[in-house]
């Protein structure tokens, strides 16, 4: 198994921190979706409609879920590129 | 005998022809499988031998992840809860961001067997690895007895047997998959239960879907059509609460801790974990992420329209439903009763003699279809009703009634309803063919199956490959080693049939009491072992048993009088004392589905503080860090 010191580590650093802000960015529009619309702020949000049904209801049962399969393969995309500017892919 | 039954009751019910043969191929296609792919080494019973691609991993995990909970139980639980029902369902995909994200990429890198395997070089400690194979064992087993209380219901009810016999049927048939094939034959195995199990869900909602609605897609007919609007109106005639009202069902706190308890206990779940270290290497582990959570919200998305549909149907077919008869089964022939104040007298009389028995009623709903699934599903017990005001119809109106101990409650005459058999019986209720009755049935059975067949592969690990080899024999040759493995699995069986015959809730609720396990011991070290360089081994330690016995304990308190029927009649906790009642003024403190928030809270905040004052980290672990943080060199990585 190679470690750190092998590579050059101030790269690896970058590499980390940017993996890190990917991963932060990601998270926030998780935190969004799943806690302030569908349970902090569902009430005052189902004054609003999606089709027949009020929006944070809809965005509860439905819509936060199809936001996190896009996050997920958001992650996989952003994740492939910073692997090959580091020069860390396989 | 099995034969005898076939064909004496093939006549009578078709829809139990077809179950026989659906169930009977699938479980070939799965035997095949297994016994093809059957694994002679501990690496393949293990981790697959880790060369299996992306899609199919992603499917695998899908049905891993996608258990008795998902198929059975939560479609069910949201046509009760209504908009709080959103708890499972964004609290299990929400979760598995938190997993693709912050765990799946840097595990895989890490390369190992098993969830303690990383705890243990990680807080290099084999005292961290016994915890979490303790912490592993308990969510396991907490997880496959919800799985073998759904095996239980799809048998007692298509093989007409009591619940607890259905619990040991499937006790049976899950031991034997476990047994025999280990990760490689689950793994393939898996593959195809996830096609069976869509299938199964998919059929019914779209043909619901389609009869409710203008649209054959569930998605849309959820959100487009006037349904949700014409069950609150029901729902608020029989004196219910409205379906789209959030917080009906669980206080805000509770949604809100329920939820969090979920997804971070989704996250450290030892037996989807181990999925990611069956690819090839990182990127493979992303993508097997990306497709895994593709394949659970085409499940996920329909689930709550099905829920909504079922709900409105269920209400539309018993309301007002004319009783024909009442039969009364006690040992001897069957006595059939017309009206219901005869009934209620020879079931008095029986009760007066010792002998409890519950009346089954046969009904015919306002537009004359007689319901056969009702009488069916009242013989398991899970269904019954009470003709409370003995006026020959059942209504599902809420109403004052005086039961015989003078005690007056608010009731209706849909005296109780299993949430559990919600998505079984929706088929039956919406009158489609019995082949889709039978498919429902299979993929159940495939669900169930799947999961439990994973979990019982995690305690086995546990106890084999990190408690037993490690300290008791660590000569064990391979053949020894798996045999011990499988000695494991069925001592998982019998503990978790023991707590599906005396299950502390539904299927669902029992399975987030796994989750909520899961989240307050593994999470925060798997998390902080990855992201935190300065967590070291004394605080992983105390984090993982302070938050692993607060949960439990808190769980087992809740819950005692169910799943320690002999020691106890009531609950030692309720709702007026739970965490948090009457502190800020809150009036109902945190339910025990989501007391693995706070768990998880304590865990962190024991972990980082007793790591603070105890020395870092040795270099070596650090470098792991260093390591696992960087995806090249992740094929290396697995070989050793």
């Amino acid at each position: 198994m190679k470690n750190s010191k092998d590579e050059k580590p101030k790269d690896m650093q970058q590499y980390w921190r940017s993996n890190l802000r990917i991963v932060a960015v990601l998270l926030c529009v998780w935190f969004v979706v799943a806690f302030c619309i569908s349970i902090f702020f569902i009430e005052p949000l189902n004054n609003f409609s999606v089709g027949e049904l009020g929006l944070g209801f809809w965005f509860a049962q439905q819509g936060s879920i199809f936001i996190f399969v896009l996050l997920v393969f958001a992650y996989a995309i952003l994740m492939d590129r910073l692997d090959r500017k580091f020069d860390v892919d396989e | 005998m099995m034969l005898s039954n076939f064909s004496l009751l093939a006549a009578a019910d078709p829809a139990r022809v077809w179950t026989w043969s659906f169930v009977a191929l699938t479980f070939a296609v799965y035997l095949y499988i297994g016994w093809r792919s059957r694994v002679q080494d501990s690496k393949g019973f293990y981790v697959a031998g880790q060369g299996v691609p992306a899609v199919a991993n992603g499917a695998a995990t899908a049905a891993d992840w996608m258990s008795a909970a998902s198929f059975i139980g939560m479609a069910g639980l949201i046509s009760f809860k209504g908009s709080d029902g959103a708890v499972y369902l964004m609290g299990w995909t929400g979760g598995y961001v938190l997993l693709a994200l912050l765990l799946a990429p840097y595990l895989r890198k890490f390369g190992h067997y098993t969830v303690p395997d990383f705890i243990a070089a990680r807080y290099y400690s084999e005292t961290a690895r016994v915890v979490a194979a303790i912490c592993a064992i308990f969510v396991s087993i907490t997880y496959v007895a919800g799985q073998m209380k759904g095996v239980g219901i799809v048998f007692s009810r298509f093989l007409e047997v009591p619940l607890e016999i259905g619990v040991v049927i499937g006790m049976l048939i899950v031991g034997f998959f476990a047994v025999l094939g280990g990760m490689k034959g689950i793994t393939w195995t898996q593959v195809v239960q996830y096609f069976v199990l869509i299938l199964a869900f998919l059929i019914p909602s779209v043909a619901i879907s389609g009869m409710l609605t203008d649209s054959f897609i569930p998605q849309i007919g959820f959100a487009a059509s006037d349904i949700s609007q014409k069950l609150n109106d029901v729902l608020v005639d029989l004196g219910e609460k409205e379906y789209t009202q959030p917080f009906n069902s669980f206080t805000q706190l509770n949604v809100f801790c329920i939820t969090a308890a979920l997804m971070f206990g989704t996250a450290g779940l030892p037996h989807v974990i181990v999925r990611f270290y069956t690819v090839k290497n990182v990127r493979a582990a992303r993508y097997s992420a990306v497709w895994a959570i593709f394949f659970i919200a085409i499940l996920y998305t329909t689930a709550p329209a099905l829920g909504m549909f079922a709900r409105y149907n269920l209400m539309k077919s018993m309301h007002n439903a004319r009783i024909e008869s009442i039969t009364i089964e006690s040992g001897g022939a069957p006595q059939v009763f017309s009206d219901s104040q005869a009934a209620e007298k020879e079931r008095r009389r029986l009760v007066g003699e010792g002998i409890s028995v519950f009346p089954i009623y046969a009904l015919v709903s306002t537009e004359g279809e007689p319901l056969n699934w009702a009488t069916q599903w009242q013989r398991t017990g899970l269904l019954k009703f009470d003709d409370l005001n003995n006026d020959g119809s059942i209504s599902l109106k809420l109403i004052e009634h005086t039961g015989e101990d003078g005690q007056a409650t608010v009731q209706s005459e849909l005296a109780n309803i299993d949430k559990d058999i919600i998505v079984l019986s929706t088929p039956e209720v919406a009158g489609l063919p019995p082949w889709v009755i039978a498919l429902v049935a299979a993929g159940g059975l495939a669900a169930a199956l799947s999961t439990a067949a994973g979990l019982l592969l995690v305690i086995s690990s546990s106890l084999a490959h990190d408690l037993f080899v490690r300290f008791v024999t660590p000569k064990a040759n391979e053949k020894q080693k798996l045999f011990i493995g499988r000695v494991a699995i069925v001592f998982g069986i019998l503990v978790a049939g023991y707590f599906g015959i005396h299950p502390p809730g539904f299927v669902g609720e029992v399975v987030a009491f796994a989750f909520g396990l899961a989240a307050a011991s593994f999470f925060p070290a798997i998390f902080l072992g990855i992201f935190f360089k300065r967590a070291n081994r004394a605080g992983a330690v105390m984090g993982m048993i302070v938050g692993l016995v607060f949960t439990l304990a808190y769980i087992v308190m809740a819950t005692s009088h169910k799943v320690l029927p002999m020691f106890f009649d009531g609950p030692l906790l309720t709702p007026d004392n739970f965490l948090l009642a009457g502190w800020f003024g809150i009036e109902q403190g945190i339910s025990p589905q989501g007391i693995g928030a706070v768990g998880m809270l304590l865990n962190f905040i024991v972990t980082i503080a007793v790591s603070m004052v105890t020395p870092p980290p040795p270099q070596e672990v650090r470098d792991l860090v260093e390591s696992v943080r960087i995806p090249r060199g992740s094929g290396a990585a697995a070989d050793h």
